[in-house]
């Protein structure tokens, strides 16, 4: 699904990150450790085509997309990439159902309400559609950007640091949707961390602490 | 959801922010409105109380003076001229046409016009009750007199001499209402019209009335010896307030003024001339309460673009997560300047409301207004302009966040939490 071929990346003075060849296959599910600092956040931004690398290419499906015009890359991230961060951004002049429905616009696919509610229904929100962002506690959002990410259906979902800031409990909860949904989605998984506490959780790791 | 949505979900976040904004752009739009409003609706009165007078001859004295007082019937007349001399000056060969005017009573404040009928046909007059003046003493109102003073045809009234209600009442001689004008939207509304003869009988019977007290006077009715058109037989002494000339060719208005000015004890003055003389003397006034209003607008635009600016340091995590959701860099440009222009169109529609209200609160408040027929229910051209530059503002004011908003590095942005 993801295949990645002599990726570099770097600022004039130092070398961030070189990776000769790395592929996540459909179904596979990739812990990225490191330290902060380590580039594993730029790793995930590259992946996800919010950062072009030095040189290299990313191919997710059949599509280069660094070969993309940047509005192209946009559209296609949209629809199909899903990201969630280490902190829920969610639009909050929006209530809920308008952050998804947003997610929906923005990546240019139909609008469906329908849709929305199920997504919601699926992590246990369905009766928070109309709730203010702001609302919710600091897991309900971070429930409510993994059901933005899994909106448009995404072939990859790409999850930088999203257990950080919640507590035990909430961390293993989040680490167990991601990877159930991503399952169900038949989407590759891959979550940038250097949260210790969910290490055991993949078989698959990337350590760029090395 | 649609970028319009978005734009006004984020405007309606921050009510008391928006209500500022919005509030400050329609008190300068609201004031760029009175003035056009008030000027346009006076000009155009002034230019149709003008029209097809290209001359006015009066007494000497302020040539404004002339023209407000004999053109539109709002300053006191600069004295009489002699009927004989103002005979003599209908018959020059470039003057085409003359309408005569005496003034000086009043009834109630309504001016008494002695003239005759070429007069009313001047503003396209027409005959809603009874019949024009023929015989002396006959008047007929204008739509505007009659409604006000609640006059109907038969009714008996005095003038009063000046131009003003306090002054002293002819109470020997009655004017009769012979006729009531349809609403003309010209001077003609606020006249009482009558022959010359009438106002000369009302001003010799005092003087007679002085010397020979007592005497019984016949009071058959007397035909006005020109109340068609041209000037009545009169005797010596007799005087009017002034011509009204109209020229037979352009020659007329380089020659006749200075001949009239320099020849004889008559002065001439140009309407057209008077008029753009006292719209740039008013128009002093009206430039500063332009440039004021302007000024608010300008700093209304700089509070939108503020605020704009500051949120968008709030916003730069929205704006990097809608890019990771999709958006390409211009949607979020126009997604930015639309607040601005969601803000200002509002601005601008509550503007045009706070204008015509308040105008109209003017018009009502001051009575002179309906005389002058200034009212705030029209809506003129100029208007669009406004709400165009109320969306200008709008768009200059977001230029600057909305390139922020375009030019915003995802990655950066979203790396740094």
């Amino acid at each position: 699904m993801i295949f990645i071929e002599n990726l570099n990346f770097g600022y004039s003075d130092h070398k961030v990150l070189s990776i000769p060849k790395m592929e996540i296959k459909e179904d596979q599910q990739l812990l990225i450790l490191g330290k902060s600092g380590s580039g594993k956040t730029t790793l995930l931004h590259i992946l996800g085509g919010l950062l072009a690398p030095n040189e290299g290419k990313v191919v997710i499906g059949k599509t280069d997309i660094y070969k993309l015009s940047q509005s192209q890359r946009d559209k296609y991230r949209g629809q199909n990439i899903g990201l969630v961060f280490q902190k829920a951004h969610l639009v909050s002049a929006l209530n809920v159902g308008g952050n998804l429905l947003l997610a929906q616009y923005l990546s240019g696919a139909a609008q469906d309400k329908g849709r929305v509610k199920e997504v919601l229904e699926e992590l246990n929100l369905g009766h928070k559609v109309r709730s203010k962002v702001k609302a919710l506690s600091q897991g309900e959002q971070q429930r409510v950007t993994i059901a933005r990410a899994l909106l448009n259906r995404p072939r990859v979902i790409l999850a930088d640091e999203p257990t950080a800031s919640l507590d035990d409990d909430n961390a293993f909860k989040v680490i167990e949707l991601l990877k159930r949904q991503a399952q169900n989605y038949g989407a590759a998984l891959a979550i940038a961390t250097h949260d210790q506490r969910v290490k055991d959780e993949f078989e698959v790791q990337l350590n760029l602490n090395m | 959801m649609n970028l319009f949505s978005l734009s006004w979900n984020y405007i309606k976040s921050k009510p008391l922010n928006t209500l500022l904004n919005v509030l400050l752009l329609s008190l300068g739009i609201a004031i760029i409105l009175v003035l056009i409003l008030l000027s346009s609706q006076l000009e155009e009165k002034l230019a149709k109380d003008k029209r097809g007078v290209d001359l006015v001859v009066g007494a000497k004295g302020s040539p404004l003076q002339l023209i407000l007082a004999n053109v539109y019937h709002i300053d006191f007349p600069t004295g009489n001229i002699k009927l004989a001399e103002a005979k003599s000056l209908t018959r020059n060969r470039l003057i085409e046409s003359t309408i005569p005017l005496a003034l000086g009573d009043n009834y109630q404040g309504f001016r008494i016009v002695g003239t005759n009928h070429d007069y009313i046909n001047l503003y396209e007059g027409k005959i809603a009750a009874g019949e024009l003046f023929k015989y002396n003493l006959d008047v007929t109102l204008g739509s505007n007199v009659a409604k006000r003073l609640d006059l109907k045809l038969g009714d008996h009234f005095h003038g009063a001499h000046g131009m003003s209600v306090t002054d002293l009442e002819h109470d020997e001689k009655d004017y009769i209402v012979a006729g009531i004008l349809e609403p003309s939207g010209s001077v003609l509304d606020n006249l009482i019209l009558t022959n010359i003869e009438s106002v000369w009988a009302v001003h010799e019977h005092e003087e007679e009335h002085a010397h020979e007290e007592g005497e019984e006077h016949a009071h058959e009715k007397v035909l006005g010896s020109a109340y068609e058109t041209g000037l009545p037989a009169g005797d010596e002494g007799a005087e009017v307030t002034s011509l009204l000339v109209k020229f037979r060719s352009p020659m007329g208005a380089v020659t006749l003024p200075r001949m009239i000015n320099s020849q004889t004890n008559m002065q001439a003055a140009s309407p057209a001339f008077e008029t753009q003389r006292l719209f740039s003397l008013l128009g002093i006034g009206v430039n500063m309460l332009r440039s004021f209003a302007y000024i608010i607008i300008f700093i209304s635009g700089l509070s939108i673009f503020i605020s704009l600016y500051n949120a968008l340091k709030d916003r730069k995590y929205d704006l990097a997560i809608m890019r990771s959701l999709g958006a390409s860099r211009s949607k979020l440009f126009v997604h930015v300047v639309l607040e601005g222009i969601i803000i200002t169109t509002l601005g601008g529609l509550l503007g045009l409301l706070f204008g015509h209200g308040l105008m109209e609160l003017l018009a009502g408040y001051y009575e002179k207004s309906d005389e002058v027929g200034v009212t705030g229910l029209i809506f003129v051209q100029e208007e669009l302009y406004v709400l165009l530059i109320s969306v200008g503002v709008g768009i200059v004011a977001s230029l600057l966040p909305a390139f922020n908003a375009y030019k915003t590095d995802i990655s950066k942005v979203l790396a740094d939490d």
